[in-house]
């Protein structure tokens, strides 16, 4: 009995069932995978189990009559500004369980978010703002080296090197997740939008479904540790190549997918044995200098006869900008850098709580670090890691990004509620999921349109606020941090930033 | 097609091989230049001299013969075909390789085999000759690795061997077991059966550098095996 006590762990939250407005019509238990809810005949009502809750919303926009509301508990342990319930929450699972800390979707702790202290300009009297409704606007974007030598020959016709791009009508493009770690219809929707948005969607490491070929021309497939369905018929697939080195979540850190959610159809993507864990070691281990980068980087363009950029995506950590230089000299067309906010499928708490840097602070200087060595224009530069919205992204090219990945956002547009559940792999949206019941919830059909839908209004709050500025042209925002003024920040993060203190 | 490769670069080489309507190719004087046949198939590649790093990368079913040492890299990503390196080689030999055979007749460095991995009926095969650096057949998910020490005083595989390994099997030649593997390798005396299913290995190592696959096999080997096929289920506690 003592052991059942001390294992006892406080539910996080409560259901909170309508009595008068529940019809007992049972939608809610059978749309819980955490089988929360259930009907007890001899009473004849529902009951909770609240302790599998994990506030995913489904039955509360499912139930007919809006009966079911979900509400923090109000059990608490005796308050404590240090021991915070949390804090002691994870000291009692570790004790029953002996083991590491696993947590889903970006850190849910209270860290600055720098985009919400930079402010936008806007012109008034002397240079007239533009209406983009009226007003021809330009946010299509190019990724890749720039090319700065332009030779002419004598009938005055112009040479110079053209090496592989991106064409992007937007500067959105939908960052890497992994199908394993999310669906194949999240994957069929994020493939059709980045096809009708004329930009890109990223395969993450766990290979391209045969399906999904016929996307290519509008897909990153990525190449990590662990070359998960990597063999040159997929290099030759997609529109560029991917070296995953880390992820904001969890630098420093491998990527594990469970044996148990390795299914026929992941097994095949992935080129596994189905049931087999997924382990992708923390370092590429043949890479332990920008030597060894450039050596994959360069074995990859080989590989796929020099068509393709290659993206080399890093996490955002302490020495990103002289990383990303290292980076921008291994060869590679585009350097991806990802923020400590961006989110995961699964990582180790600890890490993705505490590991990394805002994307906002590693950008300012990545950027001034490029410029300053004259090498700004080998490489673009694609941010990710908590871009939330078109501020976001206006405020990232400002600051001096080429263009924005953006991952969370893409899954709330798919019905992801932010439960931080993916790694129980019973996401009751059908998103971060593989169970077949489960997975068919998510229509593609409306999935893609819903992500369409969201770019396309994201693209034209971009030109409202670049016409607001004065601005036409997306190339002309880019790294303009004269756009951009602090609120609340301190001199040494306006430094970092590269801008100025409003009013100033 | 004989190609003195002496005044190429791996560019140029490696355009010769996609872009030439003839399957064999006979490099000359190769000297350091990378990523040879990388991601080719049904190529034929006779090289002599000393290709650099990353031969046969993403290899598709192209064979490659190297009548000299091979560096790091080799068969990175292979997903099928065959390297056959008469000399030595060295670190990350078959990095994540998928299926087919990499044949060493001398030594390797560090890391041979890591990451690689089986599936339905692609099976890579790495056979070396001689003797192994540290982290043989790390993160090793499939396939298999036989080490046959020709020659070598001593266990043939360095330290730390088999780390992280949750698939494969690894035959290793040697009248002492390796020491100080990690908690998650089995290791074995091989049973005659079970050398039994790596002579075909064995015999095709043989043709290509002589010797007897019988005096091999008649030696004692080690059979390394993960203990379990998910050896990290219990690691996590959901958060």
């Amino acid at each position: 009995m003592i052991n059942v006590a001390i294992n006892f762990m406080n539910p996080l939250f409560e259901v909170l069932r309508n009595p008068d407005k529940c019809i007992k019509c049972r939608v809610c238990e059978r749309q819980c995978a955490n089988e929360v809810h259930k009907y007890d005949a001899e009473l004849d009502k529902m009951i909770s189990d609240e302790t599998n809750c994990v506030d995913c919303q489904r039955c509360v926009c499912l139930c007919p009559t809006h009966a079911i509301k979900i509400k923090p508990n109000e059990n608490k342990f005796r308050e404590n500004g240090n021991w915070s319930q949390q804090i002691m929450d994870e000291v009692y699972k570790q004790a029953g369980s002996g083991g590491v800390l696993l947590s889903a979707m970006g850190t849910p702790k209270d860290y600055p978010v720098y985009w919400d202290k930079i402010l936008l300009n806007a012109s008034q009297v002397t240079n007239p703002p533009i209406d983009p409704l009226r007003e021809p606007m330009e946010t299509k974007t190019f990724l890749g080296k720039k090319n700065q030598k332009i030779t002419y020959d004598e009938n005055g016709k112009a040479h110079y090197e053209k090496t592989p791009y991106l064409e992007l009508d937007v500067p959105i493009m939908f960052s890497a997740m992994s199908f394993g770690s999310i669906s194949k219809n999240a994957h069929e929707s994020l493939a059709r939008a980045a096809t009708e948005l004329g930009t890109y969607y990223n395969t993450g490491e766990g290979g391209l479904h045969e399906d999904f070929y016929k996307y290519g021309k509008n897909t990153i497939c990525q190449v990590a540790s662990g070359r998960f369905g990597v063999f040159k018929g997929y290099l030759d697939a997609g529109a560029a190549i991917e070296i995953k080195m880390g992820q904001g979540a969890k630098p420093g850190i491998g990527g594990h997918l469970p044996g148990m959610k390795i299914n026929d159809e992941i097994s095949k993507t992935r080129m596994i044995p189905k049931g087999t864990d997924a382990i992708s070691p923390a370092p590429h281990h043949d890479i332990y200098s920008i030597e060894d980068l450039r050596q994959l980087v360069f074995s990859l363009k080989e590989a796929t006869n020099w068509e393709k950029p290659v993206i080399v995506k890093i996490a955002a950590v302490h020495n990103v900008a002289a990383i990303a230089s290292g980076v921008a000299r291994s060869g590679a067309d585009i350097i991806a850098i990802d923020g400590f906010r961006g989110g995961t499928g699964a990582a180790p708490t600890r890490i993705r709580d505490n590991v990394g840097i805002p994307i906002e602070l590693a950008l300012a200087s990545v950027d001034a670090r490029l410029r300053d060595e004259g090498i700004r224009n080998d490489v673009s530069v694609v941010v990710g890691g908590s871009v939330r919205s078109a501020a976001d992204v206006v405020k990232a090219i400002a600051l001096g990004a080429d263009a924005c990945y953006i991952a969370s956002s893409a899954l709330l547009a798919l019905g992801c509620h932010l439960c931080r559940s993916c790694n129980t792999g019973k996401c009751n949206w059908g998103i971060a999921t593989q169970r077949a019941d489960l997975v068919k919830r998510l229509n593609p059909e409306i999935g893609y349109q819903r992500l369409v839908n969201l770019v396309t209004a994201w693209d034209h709050e971009i030109k409202e606020m670049m016409g607001g500025m004065g601005i036409n042209s997306i190339e002309a925002l880019r790294g303009n941090r004269l756009m951009l003024r602090g609120v609340g920040l301190n001199q040494k993060e306006l430094d970092i930033l590269g801008i100025q203190h409003a009013g100033e | 097609m004989i190609v003195d490769a002496k005044n190429y670069d791996y560019t140029e080489i490696n355009k010769i091989i996609r872009e030439s309507a003839e399957e064999r190719f006979e490099f000359k004087n190769v000297l350091g230049q990378r990523y040879l046949g990388a991601g080719t198939s049904g190529k034929e590649m006779i090289i002599e001299g000393t290709p650099g790093n990353a031969l046969g990368a993403y290899l598709n079913g192209s064979k490659i013969i190297v009548h000299g040492n091979a560096q790091d890299a080799i068969g990175d990503t292979m997903n099928d075909g065959a390297i056959i390196v008469h000399g030595n080689c060295g670190d990350t030999t078959g990095y994540a390789m998928r299926s087919g055979e990499i044949y060493v007749q001398g030594n390797a460095g560090y890391r041979v085999g890591i990451h690689m991995k089986s599936y339905e009926n692609l099976y890579p095969i790495i056979v070396i000759g001689g003797k192994v650096g540290d982290f043989l057949g790390e993160y090793q998910a499939g396939g298999i690795i036989i080490v046959f020490g020709i020659g070598i005083e001593g266990c043939p595989v360095g330290s730390f061997c088999g780390t992280g390994m949750h698939g494969g099997e690894m035959f290793i030649r040697s009248e002492t077991a390796p020491e100080g593997l990690p908690k998650q390798v089995c290791c074995a005396e091989a049973t005659d059966e079970e050398k039994l299913s790596i002579r075909h290995y064995a015999e095709r190592f043989v043709k290509h550098f002589g010797g007897s696959a019988d005096e091999l096999l008649a030696s004692r080997f080690w059979k390394l095996t993960p203990n379990s096929a998910s050896p990290y289920k219990q690691l996590y506690v959901n958060n």
